[in-house]
Parts: structure tokens; C-alpha cells; sequence
């Protein structure tokens, strides 16, 4: 198997997605999709429900391996590298998942300080402080004692992000970072992720639907639908695109270039109205 | 899913499954030495998976020592063999209650909820969360899990043994009135080392713990990831748990007779 970890020529994009096709269960979630995450920045990839963005987060991680097309990281070319040097890859990227995935048999210090368990010898005293730091950025210093069950959904994303930045990673993947969040630890999140990646140069790439929020951090906009790029810009340009796509979504009409309506047949034959179909 | 998973053939359903587990093992005997990292974790596992079912076991060890006494008792007072009582209790615990019936609890006790646990975390996304931490979950949940349960199947099999000899003593000899030197001269005579505790006791619970345990893992690692999926997933341990059991102990019995 060739790892392929020859860094390319042209590397000012931490993340390359070239022409990525992926077809799952017959339907076609990539077609052709060309994605470039810059380094340094924060990026949000927006799009309709079902339009494959976690699955994008999931092929920039090795998770799934798309049918055609290429996805490199940091020069790497994530669907030709071993399980080593996969491993060795996602010890530098933070994670975000949707559902926060905290291990349940751990509290929150220990779910925090797994990543430096697993992959350091760093004396006890060492990991506490990183620990905690980490714990006081996400406002829950006061809760490491707390096991996951204890917290709420809000609380236990923070505490996921955490998780995620324990390491201090090259590039960080928020999964739906915002949701469950009151508005003061939303705007503590946005501060922080802001912060990471002014102070650490932290690539940050977002997959979310909160416009507003995105509006204030993120550098630059992906919309994905159709398993393509229908548009893309910093916010404000994005916002201002008087393009179908981006008025239906943004503006969130039913009617437009993505169907609110999952494919089905007549409604009143369905109900059985009288005279309705054939 | 493979191919011959979603066949609707049942014989071809089950030998893909057994051929699954099968690569499975060999999965988790390749992570054995990257698990010794998280010997911790194993350690963890056992007093889960031994500890925690002791009470269990040694509670039906008593009461089926007990009810073997006193069935003994009342066949072998026709011959006027009640002196034999010791000796058959002694037996029977060492050649097939102890090790099946410590595996069948083994199995309903810590089987299911090593399957429901991997399951579940399957299904909350923390194997794949370890996956992005950089760890295997092979050799951190799998793994740990299968190694506590080949070690505390053997331990908790010799304490079955030792609570159901005393459970036939108590009702043989504090009840029915056996001479207590009789009971246990005539079971130290006839009990052998090697063929009753060996290979009986010892030999039997250490294939029986593989089994379980891999059973065990390996249905809650395949799980798919919803409610009914990990409901189904206990059953089936349970269920194919039994049957290996009582399976291989026939199997067993013959080899090692």
C-alpha cells in the first residue's frame, strides 16, 4: 500500500477535496466535489440537511472513503494512507462530534484527559493543568468531577470541545458545534474558537446551519447541496449572492433549487381522495 | 453488512456470522499486544466481568450442591449407598455443573452486559470517537473485555465447585446426618486431580470463557447502532452463548474423558 505522504507542491490549503464522487445506498451524496480548506482559517460548510456535510468531516478523517476523487491532508492523501499513518494523522486533527460522544464510564476531567492518557507520559500534575485550562476556556472547570450523565446537552458539547482541543490540533472539525447552546455559552464557544485560531493558527473547519453565528467567525463559506459547491465567499459576500440557492437557504423558502418535500407520489391519491391519481 | 450476511438463507446467515467472529478473533489476538498498553483497563474489566458476578455464582453454586445432595441422598439411600453422596456431588460439580453452569451464568450475567455496554457505545458514538482520538477500540474496549472474561470464567468456575461441594456437604452431612469423615474420605478417593479438576473444571472454563467472551464482544461490537439493534444483540449472546456451551461441552466430554 503506498501512503503517499509526500507533501504537495502547492500546500497553502490544509485540506484538498478533488473531485470526490461518493455514492451511498444509491444516491449519489459527492459529485465531483472540489474543496479547499485554508490553513489558518476558519471555514463553515452550510447546506441543507442530508446534503453529505458530516460525511464530508468523515472523509477529511479517513472515516469513509468516498468512490472516486482525492482528499488530502496537510499533503497527506487520506484514502491511501495505512492505519498507522492514519492514526498518526487524526492525533493532530480535534474532532467535534454531533451527539458530543463523551465515554460514559469516564467524568468529565478523564474524558478530557484521555487524548494526553492515550498518547503521552506526561507527569500527572502536567495533565491536571492542561486539563483544567482546557475545562476554564469552555467555562466548566467547576464540572470535571461531574460524569457525563450529570450534564446537559449544551454542557456536554463544551465539554466535547474541550476534548477536541486538548491537544492543541492543527485542524479542528466542529460537527454542529452550536446546537443546545444558550446564548452565553454560544458566544463563548464563537470567542473561543476565534481565539484558537487567531493565538494557535488553528484551522478550524465548521459544519453548521446558524447563519448568524457563522457571520461571526467564520473566514469563508461553503454551500453544499447536490452533492456539489453551489456557492461559496466570505459572509458577507455569500450573504449579499442573490443566487437561488443561497436566497432559498438563507431565506429558508420551501419553494426553490432544494426540495423541501422528500420524493413521493400525489397527495390526495395517498390520503384517498376520491378522483386523485390514476 | 457483507453479501452473505443479508442472505435470507439461514445456514448461509449463520456460517457467515460464525465466519465474521471467527476473523474477529483474530483481530483481537493481533491487538493482544497493543491491549497491554491499557492493562489497566483489563484489570478494570475483570472486576467488572469477575468480581461483580460472584455473588451470583456462588449463590447458585450453594443451592445447586444442595439440591444435588438431597437428590442424592434419597437415590442412593435405596442401595445403601448414602456414602457415595460426597463422591457423586463431587463429580458431577467438577465434570459438568461446575464449569456448564458457571458458563451459562457467566454468559446471562456479564455476557449481556458487555454486549449492551459495547453496543451502546456504538451506538453514542464513542468507538468512533476513540477512533478520531487515535485510538484503537479494538485494543481498548475489545480487547480488555475479552481477556477478563477468559481469565474470571476459570475463577469463578473454582469457586462454583467450592461452594457447591459445601452446599451438598451442609445438606448431606449438617442435615442428613452422613458421617463427615466418610463424606470426605470417600470423595478425596475417588475425585482425580488431573481428569475431574483439570480437565473438568479448569481445561472446560477456560474454552467456555473464550467462547462467551468472544460471543460477547462480538455481537456487541457488530451491533447496529440503535435500541433494537442492541436488544437483539443481547439476545443473541445469550442464546448462541447456550448452544456453544452445551455444544462444546459434549464435545469436550468426549475429547478429554
Amino acid at each position: 500500500m503506498t501512503d503517499s505522504v509526500s507533501a504537495k507542491p502547492d500546500d497553502s490549503a490544509l485540506v484538498r477535496v478533488r473531485g470526490l464522487t461518493t455514492v451511498l445506498n444509491g444516491k449519489k451524496v459527492f459529485d465531483a466535489l472540489d474543496i479547499d480548506i485554508p490553513r489558518g482559517k476558519i471555514t463553515a460548510i452550510m447546506g441543507p440537511s442530508g446534503t453529505g456535510k458530516t460525511t464530508l468531516l468523515k472523509h477529511i478523517t479517513g472515516q469513509m472513503r468516498g468512490d472516486a476523487g482525492e482528499v488530502w491532508v496537510d499533503g497527506h492523501n487520506v484514502p491511501k494512507l495505512s492505519r498507522e499513518k492514519l492514526f498518526e494523522l487524526r492525533e493532530r486533527i480535534g474532532y467535534l462530534f454531533q451527539n458530543s460522544a463523551l465515554l460514559t464510564d469516564y467524568d468529565v476531567f478523564e474524558n478530557v484527559a484521555f487524548p494526553l492518557r492515550q498518547h503521552t507520559d506526561l507527569p500527572e500534575v502536567l495533565i491536571r493543568n492542561i486539563v483544567l485550562t482546557k475545562l476554564q476556556a469552555v467555562g466548566l472547570r467547576g464540572a470535571a468531577g461531574l460524569m457525563p450523565t450529570e450534564l446537559s446537552g449544551g454542557m456536554a458539547r463544551r465539554v466535547a470541545l474541550a476534548r477536541a482541543i486538548v491537544f492543541d490540533p492543527m485542524l479542528i472539525l466542529y460537527d454542529e458545534p452550536f446546537v443546545g447552546l444558550d446564548p452565553i455559552a454560544l458566544n463563548q464557544v464563537l470567542k473561543l474558537i476565534r481565539t484558537l485560531n487567531e493565538t494557535l493558527g488553528i484551522t478550524s473547519v465548521l459544519v453548521a446551519h446558524e447563519l448568524e453565528a457563522i457571520k461571526q467567525v467564520a473566514d469563508h463559506i461553503y454551500l453544499i447541496a447536490n452533492g456539489k459547491v453551489v456557492a461559496q465567499g466570505d459572509p458577507k459576500t455569500i450573504a449579499d449572492d442573490g443566487s437561488p440557492w443561497t436566497r432559498q437557504f438563507f431565506g429558508g423558502d420551501a419553494d426553490g433549487p432544494v426540495p423541501f418535500q422528500y420524493p413521493a407520489g400525489d397527495l390526495g391519491q395517498a390520503l384517498g381522495f376520491p378522483g386523485s391519481g390514476a | 453488512m457483507s453479501a452473505a450476511m443479508k442472505n435470507d438463507n439461514i445456514v448461509v446467515r449463520s456460517l457467515a456470522q460464525i465466519g465474521d467472529c471467527a476473523l474477529f478473533l483474530l483481530r483481537m489476538l493481533a491487538a493482544v499486544p497493543r491491549s497491554m498498553r491499557h492493562w489497566r483497563e483489563t484489570v478494570r474489566q475483570l472486576w467488572f466481568v469477575g468480581a461483580m458476578s460472584l455473588i451470583i455464582i456462588m449463590v447458585c453454586g450453594l443451592f445447586v450442591g444442595m439440591v444435588l445432595g438431597l437428590q442424592l441422598y434419597d437415590v442412593l439411600s435405596i442401595f445403601g449407598g448414602t456414602s457415595a453422596t460426597g463422591t457423586v456431588v463431587a463429580i458431577a460439580i467438577y465434570r459438568e455443573l461446575g464449569p456448564v453452569v458457571t458458563a451459562l451464568l457467566f454468559a446471562g450475567r456479564a455476557g449481556t452486559s458487555v454486549t449492551a455496554e459495547i453496543g451502546l457505545m456504538r451506538a453514542t458514538d464513542q468507538i468512533a470517537a476513540m477512533e478520531m482520538m487515535a485510538v484503537d477500540p479494538i485494543a481498548y474496549v475489545a480487547v480488555p473485555r475479552f481477556l477478563a472474561g477468559v481469565i474470571a470464567m476459570p475463577l469463578l468456575a473454582c469457586v462454583f465447585c467450592a461452594l457447591g461441594i459445601f452446599g451438598g456437604h451442609l445438606v448431606g452431612v449438617s442435615w442428613l446426618g452422613i458421617d463427615n469423615g466418610t463424606f470426605w474420605s470417600n470423595m478425596t478417593a475417588t475425585v482425580e486431580v488431573v481428569k475431574d479438576v483439570i480437565n473438568g473444571v479448569i481445561w472446560k472454563s477456560v474454552v467456555f470463557g473464550i467462547v462467551v467472551s468472544l460471543i460477547a464482544v462480538f455481537q456487541g461490537y457488530t451491533t447496529p447502532p440503535t435500541s433494537e439493534g442492541v436488544a437483539y444483540a443481547t439476545t443473541r449472546t445469550v442464546v448462541a452463548s447456550s448452544i456453544a456451551i452445551l455444544a462444546l461441552d459434549f464435545v469436550l466430554t468426549a475429547f478429554l474423558m
